[in-house]
Parts: structure tokens; sequence; C-alpha cells
């Protein structure tokens, strides 16, 4: 009985992570016949990005709540693309993928005061700011570089004008108030 | 103290910084992926609107139809009423002299002064004067209306158009009064010249702020280039799409004196822009596209002047000219939805991969600030077209994504709560009829199941739900929480719940209708006229208002009790407060 149960609690929830899948799905399917487009060039609805490389397909994913890196994302990529790559990703084999990691709760978003902590070791002499040219080394030679798209967009937000620097602990509140 | 432990701390801390750029970067990924997920949901929430409003205006346009199928019978009950719907014609005879020269232009007047004939003399003047914000005077207005329309009848349905290796010619899309479209346009690309060939394919007007004055501005530049400027109707030119988007408000607000001379006079000048542009004989340019029921012989038959709306049927006395309009009334009524963006960038397209139809739209910021760009075509003769795109900004450097997200989702979500709001009672019986157990909770797929249905807008609702519901503890949503910081501000207190609900959600419906019967523009109907278009209207929308409320309503409306009702003053009443910002009245833009 309890067994029952809980096969038909676990139904409902994969049939909701199922619907939520398809609207995230749907709403970057362009031609609405159920593919989306792996890489986008210069996407005309996202003023963000003037030129370059992106990722729906990885977008969505996040939009869903994970935090993949690079590497994960490229793998998951690689797991529901065609075996022929056509630059398109069909929903038929996306969706069993996708619902997997909800379910397995995989690639769980960074809490804040990790985030704080990865500043703070960053800014070794524990000013409470990073300067614009730290921040640009770090983020462009360390680790999974930023594109300069990526670098742009997050130094316009990030980067206090007066003093050209970023006080990180602010940049950070922002951010999650902007979530909320 | 020697080399290794150096080496090694060294080591370790790299170690640490590239694991700390690491979170950051990923941090950073999710949040910027999230943010535009936000965008385009927001983007998604304004075209479901859009296109669900262009369906309303089917229904519309139907109401129109029926009327005119029933005219016999409203002709006996009201013949007056009729003639004032059905009989709205120029009056032809009036010398435009009278027009124009009741209007002068006082010394003390800054803003430019055409000297006709015009030369490109006078669209410089034109685009300075529009940029340094000045209004063009209602004198010249009309005069260039007067003169439009003059060399407009004597074009063809389609114009014909060559381009040769040395010529090429621009296309450019809707622009819906965004000047600023314009302006980028001609920076970008050259004001219209006899070297410098552009097609404007309709849509100018309505939307944007300064539709009078890219209207003036493109006829203008008709008048002095009639062979390089060439203009086809948009589903926008008509009065009645005017109504209901915004430019004969326009129009009444910068010109309070002439302001309904301009609005008859534009109201004909429409009727003889032509349908469409055939560039090499290859090429055909118009808007709204076509469909499968085409036919372009019929096209370059039917006389053009005679559709006056794409909401009210052809009416014409003459019964064999008739079939002719009747024909086309059902490819014009239903205008294919278009694309809002051309998504090539700014190089050139393969042949194969534009073969048969593209879709140009060149207002940028259509929906919101940062919502789309708009782009342009350059066309000549074989060769591959190319593709140009651009946005207009505001600020001199574009503000942070997430600023302009928030914009945007704010938007969206304002306008989606104004819907549900238009929807409530209907939307409320629907969240009970699946709360079985009366808890005031239903679980997610039941609540979006419910909205999707009720609304008619294929929307990611639970996506969503976080901005129009309060969700308790187990992941249910207490329903009723949708209208909780929202409701529509009831002009009459006593006034029932459904029938102000009932108001406001056809108000842009009711003020087409009004502002048709009222045909001098006074802003004033009769009491008799708003009982019987109430009348028809509740029977062809099955509407369940008794007639006695209405009745109570508009004696209320009737301030002056003077037996007429400013319906103006009355749909503005019903305006929807956001408890949780400032209203600001000016942006009630819906109406």
């Amino acid at each position: 009985m309890a067994d029952d149960k809980e096969r038909e609690g676990t139904e409902l929830v994969v049939a909701e992570y199922h619907r939520k899948i398809k609207e995230a799905f749907e709403v970057f399917d362009h031609e609405a016949n159920n593919t989306v487009d792996v890489r986008i060039k210069a996407g005309a609805f996202l003023p963000g990005l003037s030129s370059g490389v992106s990722r729906e397909i990885g977008t969505i994913i996040r939009s869903l709540g994970c935090c993949p890196s690079e590497g994960e994302l490229h793998d998951l990529i690689a797991e529901v693309e065609e075996e022929e790559p056509t630059g398109y990703i069909r929903y038929e084999k996306f969706l069993p993928v996708m619902t997997e990691v909800l379910l397995e709760r995989r690639y769980r978003p960074i809490p804040e005061d990790t985030l704080l902590r990865a500043f703070e070791v960053l800014d070794s002499s524990k000013r409470g700011f990073l300067t614009r040219e730290e921040l640009i080394k770090y983020m462009t030679e360390e680790g999974e570089p930023f594109s300069q798209e990526e670098m742009e967009e997050m130094l316009s937000a990030a980067v206090d004008p007066e003093s050209n620097s970023i006080h990180y602990k602010d940049y950070i509140a922002m951010m999650v108030v902007d979530e909320s | 103290m020697g080399c290794g432990t150096s080496s090694s701390t060294k080591d370790r801390k790299s170690e640490k910084a590239l694991k700390a750029a690491l979170v950051i970067q990923n941090w950073y990924r999710g949040y910027s992926a999230r943010l535009k997920a936000r965008q385009r949901y927001a983007l998604t929430i304004f075209q479901s609107i859009e296109y669900a409003d262009e369906q309303g205006q089917l229904q519309l346009s139907n109401f129109f139809s029926f009327m005119l199928e029933n005219y016999t019978q409203i002709h006996e009950k009201d013949p007056e009423l009729v003639a004032r719907l059905f009989g709205r014609t120029l009056q032809d005879s009036k010398d435009r002299q009278e027009y124009v020269s009741f209007v002068d232009v006082p010394d003390s007047y800054n803003g430019p002064r055409l000297q006709f004939p015009l030369t490109f003399t006078d669209i410089d003047l034109l685009v300075e004067a529009f940029k340094q914000q000045q209004i063009l005077h209602a004198h010249y207005v009309l005069e260039v209306l007067f003169e439009t329309k003059r060399v407009l009848k004597q074009m063809p349905n389609f114009t014909q158009v060559k381009t040769s290796p040395t010529k090429e010619i621009t296309i450019c899309g809707d622009l819906h009064g965004k000047l600023d479209d314009l302006f980028l346009i001609f920076y970008k690309n050259g004001l219209p010249s006899g070297s410098n060939s552009y097609i404007f394919n309709g849509d100018f007007v309505d939307r944007g702020k300064h539709s009078m004055e890219i209207l003036m501005i493109l006829f203008v530049s008709f008048l002095v280039y009639p062979n390089d400027l060439h203009l086809n109707r948009g589903n926008h030119e008509d009065f009645m799409m005017n109504l209901r988007y915004g430019f004969t408000k326009e129009i009444l607000h910068k010109y309070k004196l002439h302001g309904k001379k301009i609005l008859q006079i534009l109201e004909d000048v429409y009727t003889w822009l032509p349908i469409g542009t055939i560039i090499d004989n290859e090429i055909l340019v118009i808007h709204g596209g076509i469909s499968e029921s085409t036919d372009l012989n019929l096209l370059h038959r039917i006389e053009r002047h005679k559709m006056k709306s794409v909401l009210m049927p052809p009416i014409s006395i003459d019964e064999d000219q008739d079939t002719d309009l009747k024909k086309t009334k059902t490819g014009a009524n239903v205008v294919p939805r278009e694309g809002k963006t051309n998504e090539s960038p700014s190089e050139q397209l393969p042949k194969h991969e534009w073969e048969q139809v593209v879709t140009v739209f060149s207002a940028s910021n259509y929906y919101e600030e940062g919502s789309n760009r708009g782009a342009y075509i350059k066309l000549c003769c074989d060769m591959t077209p190319r593709f140009f795109q651009y946005q207009v900004t505001r600020a001199t450097c574009l503000r942070p994504l997430y600023q302009r997200v928030n914009t945007m989702e704010s938007s969206a979500i304002r306008i989606l709560k104004e819907r549900m709001l238009s929807r409530k009672t209907d939307l409320i019986r629907a969240f009970q009829l699946q709360d079985r157990s009366k808890s005031g909770k239903l679980s997610m797929g039941q609540w979006a199941f419910s909205m999707e249905n009720t609304l008619g807008l294929n929307l990611p609702w639970r996506s969503l739900s976080p901005h129009l519901v309060t969700t308790d503890k187990n992941g249910n949503i207490n329903y009723m929480s949708t209208f909780q910081d929202i409701h529509i501000q009831k002009p009459v207190k006593e006034a029932q719940s459904t029938l102000i609900e009932t108001l406001y959600r056809y108000r842009s419906d009711l003020q087409i209708i009004f502002n048709v019967i009222d045909s001098d523009h006074s802003g004033l109907i009769s009491m008799e006229e708003f009982r019987a278009m109430w009348k028809l209207f509740n029977s062809h929308y099955s509407i369940h208002i008794e007639d006695f409320q209405v009745d109570e309503l508009a004696e209320r409306m009737d301030l002056n009790k003077d037996g007429s009702i400013d319906f103006n003053e009355f749909l503005k009443a019903f305006y929807v407060v956001h408890k949780l910002e400032k209203l600001n009245k000016s942006d009630a833009n819906l109406l």
C-alpha cells in the first residue's frame, strides 16, 4: 500500500516535471516544431548578445534551476544531441534526460555564502572589493573562462562606476534580490 | 622555508583561486541564463496577448458584418443610427480650399513651415524640426494630406518598380509611430531621394507616440519623390484601428483645435494608399502577406478606396461592383500575423533560404525597451537581398541586462494581470469547478489548466506562477491570491462587479463602436443610441447583463442630465488599479 502511494507520488512528481520541462522548451522553440537550436547566432530576442555563440539548450537547463558547469553542460548536450549533430535538439530526446536530472537533483545551485567566500578568496588582501582588472583577469584566465560578451555583461552590472571596482558583497545582495 | 614549501603554497593558492573562479563563473552563467529565460517569458506574454487581441478584432469585425446583415431590421427601429454607422463618406464636394484656408498659421508659430510645391528642403526641414520635438501645424498637415490624396488617387492598386545594378531599393516594415527607428534607418541608409528608393510596407502609425510625425515625413517624401518613395497600406492605415491603437488619441491630443478635421481627411487618404508594390515583376511587397486564396488579378481590379476599414465590410450601393469587393473581404479581414523580427544577421543569405516569403519588421523595442531589434532589406536586380538590423536605445550606453529584463518583465506581468482581471468571474468559476473540497487551493496542474483554458493564452504558467499567485508549503496554489493586489476602479460605487468587469473587458471594442456612431467626433452619443448599441452588442457577444443594469449605469454617467453620454470619459473611468505600484494614468495605453 505504502509502495503504491509512493509510486503514485513519484508519478505525479514526474508528470509535473514533464510539464515544467515542456514549458521551458516551448518558450525557446522558435519554429514550434519541437526542436531547439543547440547554438544560435545573433539572437534577435536577446539584445544582450550582439554576436557570437550562445546555447539555448544551456539556457533552458539553467532556467529550470540547475547549475551545471560548462563541462557538465557539454556532456549533457552530447547525451541529447542527434547521432549526426544537426544543430538541433529534439524534445523527445531532451525530456527523459532532463527529467532524470531534476529527479536526481543534479547540478544544484551555488549557495549565497559559497559565492561570497569565492569572491573573498580572490580578494586576498581583504579590501572588500576587486578591481575591474582583477575580475577580468580571473574570469577570463581561470576556471572555465568567460567569453568577451559574458565578461562585458557581468561588468556592466557589477562595476561601481565611481570607484571602478566591484564591491562584491553589495553586488551579490543585489543579484539575490533581483531573483527573489 | 625552501623553494619546495613556497611553491606548494603557491600551488594551493592558485588551486583555491581556480576553484573560486569556477564557483563565480558557474553562478554567473546560471544567473545570466535565468535572466534570458525571464526575458523570453516576457516576450511570450506580449506576443500571446497581441495574438489574442487580433482574435478579438475578428469578433468586432463580425459584429459589424452582423449589423450590416441585419441592416433592414435595425433601420426600421432606428434609421438615424444606421445612417450614422454606415453612411460615413467624406463630402468630396467640400473644397480643399475651404478646409485649409480656415486654418491660419499664426505668426507666433515656431514650427516648420512647408512650401508648396514641396522639395527636398522640406524633407530636411521636417526631420530637423521633429528631432527638436516640434509639432507641424494643422494647416500644413491638412495641405499635405490633401495633396497626398490627390496624387495617390492617380495610382493603380499596385505600384510597379524596377531596380538596376546602380539602383538598389530599401524595404522597411512596420514602424508603428516609432520615430527614432525611422531616424535610425535614415541615418544608416540615407534620406529618400531620386537615387535612394524606399518602400514602406504599411503600419506607419499606432502604438508609438510619433505616428503623425512619421506619416508627415513619409507623405512629404512621397510628394517630393513620387517615383522613388513607395507606400503600401497596412492594416493600421485604418480609422477604426487608429481608434483602438492610439493614433486617433495622438491626433486629438496634438491638434486640439483641428484634430477632427484631420481625422476626417485621413480616413479618406488611407483608402487611396496602394495595396502593394511589385519589384521587377518578380517580387511582391504587401502588408500582411498572402494566403493560398490570394488572387492578384482580383486585387488589381478592385476599387481599393471603398475599403474603409479592415474591421468594417465594404459598403456600396452598386450591387455589381460589390461582388469583387465581397470576394476580397474574406482575404482582407483576417490579417495573417506577422513575424516580429528578421532573425538573420547582417550578411547575405544563400538564395535557397529566402526563396518564398520574407517578413520584415522595423520597429525595434516594439513591446518594451529591449524586446527586439528592427530591420530593413536592401534589394537589387538579381542579387541576393541584404538584411540590416538595428535597435534604438534611449541612453547613450545600454543599461545593464538585469535592469532591462526587469522593465520588460514588470511590463509583461502587468498587462497579463489586467487581462486576468478582465476575466475574473470566469476564472473564479473555473477554479471553483476544480476545487471540490472548497479549500481555496488547487494543485499547480489544476491552476495552470484553468488559467490556460479560461484566458485562451498559451503561456508557461508554471514558470510564471511566482509572479501571479501565492503558494503554500505543499506547493499548492491559493487561487484567490490571483486577484489580491489588483482591482478595477469602479466609476460608480453601487455598480455591480460583473457589469464593471464586462465593460472593462470590452472597453476597446465599445470605444470603437461608440466612435463610429459618433460620426461628428463630438465625444457624445445620446442615451437612445447607447441603449440601442448596447442591445445589439449584448446579443452578438452573448453577454449576460440585464438591460436595466446598463440603463442604470448610463443614467449615472449622464452627469449633465441632458440625455447624452460622454463615452470617452465613461470608458476612461474603467482603469485598473495595481495596489503595489503607483498607477500612471498616461500609461493606460490600452484605452
